[in-house]
């Protein structure tokens, strides 16, 4: 099997809000490859979210596809009936969400919950189930005998490790992190994240994991893009971004971090807000609160422009990269 | 050496948990000692269940401490706060969302704050006052801002408001309790400029409670490290981010990611562990079941505050004195 | 006079909402126009209600719109003079009510600890009474039902359900941010009721008020219908209870009874489609969105 596991194309996404539609997801593309660790990242109101429930196809009304295409292994997910998308759903592509104590049925024991999972997608045995779901919690570092727990019993962490067992029964090729990490302490949050790092790397699955806050991501992912205002306006290896960031709103976002261990410095953030989804502003996006804006950043919309696998959505950038 | 602005000794808060008959008692704070000088930013670091919140409304006076005492401007605090020491000592709250009666505009509570504490400023030139107040936080043009509603007033605004809140009442300490969590990153750093500025230009000290290490190295002054209700370790930023001494703190710190550094690897074997409830607990230290260090004597007897250098207190009998 | 202002501009807030829902604008639409018939009945009211001058049983005229009674009363003229009684009934039992359910579930809920815990058991208790035989035992006791004693008996029935509502949403807000800040910042009690619980709560306050309006409303009709009210005065549910002794449905007199169903109907309605554009604004996530059609591109 060769190619990307996941591609998606121009996916747009629209709210119907009371002061009329308002376009969360703005045109997006990318390419995610198999066993590949991408996160995306960007701040509350860019999108990142109902991208996620796009391509995970959990968009209810008033979110709805808009235009684009999610295609997954080959197959155009857009075009697929509810009945053929479950069949997909969890043996293909899972999801782990924010808070596990809201995903979490409260009144369902662990294995409960597991088996549920393994029941709606597959046919097998109770003995097959128990045995996999041992398993599973094996993998994620909980003692099996809590397949007897309640949630409420275990720590968030806890918690939360056992929701990605739950998206690991089916050995999915495709797993789906809504900021899995926000509501962990600092130590909880860094176990996670090694843990998931570790499974990927022995299982082989690809990630799509979404952050608010890219220093959660930044020493595990292989590729980082940066959302904002329902658009992607950098794209590259991680490593490669956060060391040169070229975007201005990157470069920005990465100057609002103060440094733990490196050198003591004023930092200044970002001024202004971001843009109104329902009226959204002729030129970049970013114009209004943009240090290098140009006369051409407030009338024409840049382009996401890839060179050397690295794609900027700047006419500054761009226009550099031309010369 | 000027007098502590606020002198916190042995302070302890209980809660009662459990069922009706139950007699199981949280302990959120336990024997928690430090002071806190005039202009200066001490950030009370620490993650869930550590107790930092507690601490911030025990004295705020939101609710009184089980036992110990609170010396604030070298007078000791009663069971309930009078007003004058409300003044001097505000809070700043974590919700931006919450924080701000939603039905009332935004300068309601500035102009009552001005009412309740400042009688120096007349009635005619409270709204000028109040002008003024926001403008020193950066929110421009101040009577605008003062007519409108907290929901036309985005997150990192509404904080800001916050301090300026706080300042309203000539304050020599603010309680800030979790001020910019809930805030985007690039908002925060906005926030966290106008504490500093706040020690600064006005001379107002901060007691900063924030789990977050990075945004207290860059505007404390000292740390306080809090771990299930207790202090493990205090001491200058920089000592205590450049060289930590208790294990949580090192623990912590190698936690943390800095994006800007290389994957930093931890010694010793991957940690699973999070902060323990502590219901009716015994002696012994609570960081004792997840410490690499621990020995005999951690599990049985509490360890005390042990002055290492002139400047650093750590909890802990793993480490020696340097 | 400050005071004054802010009802002002609350009161002027209020019609830009109206404006804006639909349900709202008809629902205060009915409420307005019924008001003004119980406030001036004489304009509508051709004929003195009660006269039995017209001959009995007369079908619809253009003398008489809604027919005639067995007893040849002007039925039009009756549902309008009934107005009055109905709409009073409805106003007045709910805004009473409504301040003993603020006084006690907003009391219980600050208060906390062994008030709330008494004042919870005596609501709870009052919930369950049933109102009628309760007004039936009344009515043996004291052999006598006016109005007022229908008032009194519908307003302590009816405060409970609001009382238990308000409690859980005050209780809700008692420890949202903005009132610890009042606190901390040394506002009194008293003031940390009035300014900064109370007015987020006026949504839900308002349609309390309206629930407890409907309630008033449907309750009289029925209990004047089973001929527990003062069955000699005015009103709708009298219209009923005379109706049906006569048997007006099967004499070929439909409109007699069917007329002041139809009429507490619309005043119900009236109130509830206040009461549901009221409780979208308590909560948002009832507000509906509008259905623009979004068009769907091509996959």
């Amino acid at each position: 099997m060769s190619g990307p596991i996941l591609q998606l194309r121009d996916l747009s996404v629209e709210y119907a809000t009371p002061s009329g539609p308002a376009l969360a997801v703005s045109g997006v593309s990318f390419d995610l490859e198999q066993g590949e660790f991408l996160a995306i990242v960007g701040e509350s109101g860019c999108g990142k979210s109902t991208l996620l429930f796009a391509v995970a196809h959990l968009l209810t009304y008033p979110g709805s596809l808009v235009g684009g295409s999610v295609v997954f292994d080959g197959i155009d997910l857009t075009s697929l009936t509810p009945e053929e998308l479950r069949l997909h759903r969890w043996r293909d592509i899972s999801v782990v969400m924010q808070s596990a104590m809201n995903a979490l049925n409260p009144t369902l024991t662990i294995g409960a919950q597991l088996a549920d999972a393994c029941q709606a997608h597959t046919n097998w045995d109770n003995e097959r189930i128990a045995e996999r779901s041992a398993e599973v919690l094996s993998m994620v570092s909980i003692d099996p005998v809590h397949l007897k727990s309640y949630p409420f019993q275990l720590s968030g962490g806890m918690r939360q490790r056992a929701m990605i067992a739950m998206a690991l029964l089916l050995e999915p090729k495709l797993v789906i992190m809504d900021e899995p990490t926000s509501a962990l302490d600092v130590v909880a949050q860094r176990s996670l994240m090694r843990q998931v790092e570790t499974l990927r790397r022995d299982l082989g699955f690809s990630v799509l994991f979404v952050t608010h806050d890219m220093s959660v991501v930044s020493h595990f992912s292989d590729r980082l893009a940066v959302m904002y205002g329902g658009e992607i306006v950098e794209l590259g290896v991680t490593r490669t971004l956060f060391d040169n960031p070229q975007h201005p709103y990157s470069h920005g976002l990465m100057e609002a971090f103060p440094s733990l261990l490196g050198e003591l410095r004023p930092l200044t953030g970002i001024a202004g807000n971001p843009p109104s989804l329902v009226n959204p502003p002729p030129g970049c996006l970013f114009a209004p609160r943009c240090p290098h804006v140009m006369d051409e950043c407030r009338e024409v919309r840049p382009e996401l422009v890839t060179s050397e696998g690295h794609a900027v959505r700047c006419h500054l950038i761009n226009r550099a990269a031309i010369q | 050496m000027s007098a502590p602005i606020l002198k916190v000794e042995s302070l302890s808060r209980q809660f009662r948990v459990g069922g009706f008959r139950s007699r199981g008692q949280l302990h959120a704070i336990d024997e928690v000692s430090f002071e806190v000088a005039p202009s200066e930013i001490v950030a009370l670091v620490g993650e869930s269940g550590s107790g930092k919140s507690t601490i911030a409304r025990v004295l705020a006076s939101l609710y009184p401490p089980t036992s110990g005492t609170v010396i604030f401007e070298d007078k000791v605090l009663g069971r309930r706060s009078s007003r004058s020491v409300r003044g001097r000592m505000p809070m700043v709250f974590q919700d931006p969302f919450g924080s701000i009666n939603p039905v009332l505009r935004v300068g309601h509570s500035l102009l009552r704050t001005l009412k309740l504490h400042r009688p120096d400023v007349s009635k005619a030139r409270r709204l000028d006052e109040a002008v003024a107040l926001v403008e020193k936080v950066g929110l421009t043009p101040g009577a605008d801002v003062l007519q409108r509603y907290p929901h036309e007033l985005s997150g990192g605004q509404r904080q800001r408001l916050g301090f300026a809140q706080a300042l309203a009442s000539r304050p020599s300490l603010i309680l800030a309790d979790e001020p910019v969590s809930m805030l985007d990153v690039s908002i925060r750093i906005g926030l966290l400029n106008v504490m500093k500025d706040l020690r600064d230009a006005e001379g107002v000290s901060l007691l900063y409670i924030t789990h977050d290490l990075a945004s207290a190295r860059y505007v404390a002054d000292r740390m306080i490290v809090l771990y299930a209700g207790r202090i493990v370790e205090e001491g200058l930023t920089e000592e205590v981010i450049g060289a930590p001494q208790h294990p949580y703190t090192r623990l912590l710190m190698s936690a943390a990611p800095d994006p800007r550094l290389r994957f930093a690897e931890y010694e010793g074997a991957e940690d699973l562990g999070e902060p323990p409830k502590v219901i009716n607990p015994g002696p012994g230290c609570r960081f004792a079941p997840r410490c690499p260090l621990a020995m005999e004597q951690c599990r049985t007897s509490t360890p005390p505050m042990v002055q290492l250098s002139p400047t650093n207190r750590t909890a802990c009998y793993a480490v020696k004195k340097s | 006079m400050r005071l004054l202002y802010k009802l002002g501009d609350a009161l002027r807030r209020s019609f830009d909402f109206l404006r804006r829902d639909k349900k709202a604008m008809a629902g205060a639409i009915i409420l307005f126009i019924l008001l003004v018939i119980s406030a001036f009945p004489n304009w509508f009211t051709p004929d003195n209600p009660s006269a039995e001058i017209y001959s009995p049983g007369a079908g619809v005229s253009w003398a008489h719109p809604l027919g005639t009674t067995s007893f040849g009363q002007d039925v039009f003229s009756q549902l309008m003079a009934g107005t009055r009684q109905s709409v009073m009934i409805a106003l007045i039992v709910g805004f009473i009510s409504t301040i003993l359910s603020v006084g006690i579930g907003i009391t219980a809920a600050y208060s906390g600890g062994i008030v709330d815990d008494v004042l919870s058991m005596v609501t709870d208790v009052v919930l369950v009474i049933p109102t009628f035989p309760l007004i039936i035992v009344i009515t043996a006791y004291l052999k006598s039902a006016s109005f007022w004693l229908m008032v009194l008996v519908l307003v302590i029935t009816g405060w409970s359900y609001g009382a238990r509502q308000l409690r859980v949403q005050a209780l809700s807000l008692r420890n949202r941010d903005y009132l610890l800040a009042a606190k901390a910042r040394g506002e009194s009690s008293w003031y940390v009721i009035s300014v900064e619980l109370i007015p987020p709560m006026t949504s839900l306050i308002v349609a309390n008020f309206l629930g407890a309006a409907l309630y008033a409303v449907l309750t009289a009709a029925g209990l004047q219908f089973v001929g527990l009210g003062n069955i000699n005065t005015q009103s709708w549910g009298t219209m009923l209870y005379w109706a049906q002794n006569n048997e007006a449905l099967s004499i070929g007199l439909p409109l007699w009874a069917l007329a002041p169903g139809v009429a507490i109907a619309v005043l119900g309605s009236g109130l509830a489609l206040l009461n549901y554009a009221f409780d979208e604004i308590a909560n948002p996530a009832l507000r509906p969105v509008s259905k623009r059609r979004l068009k769907k591109v091509g996959a």
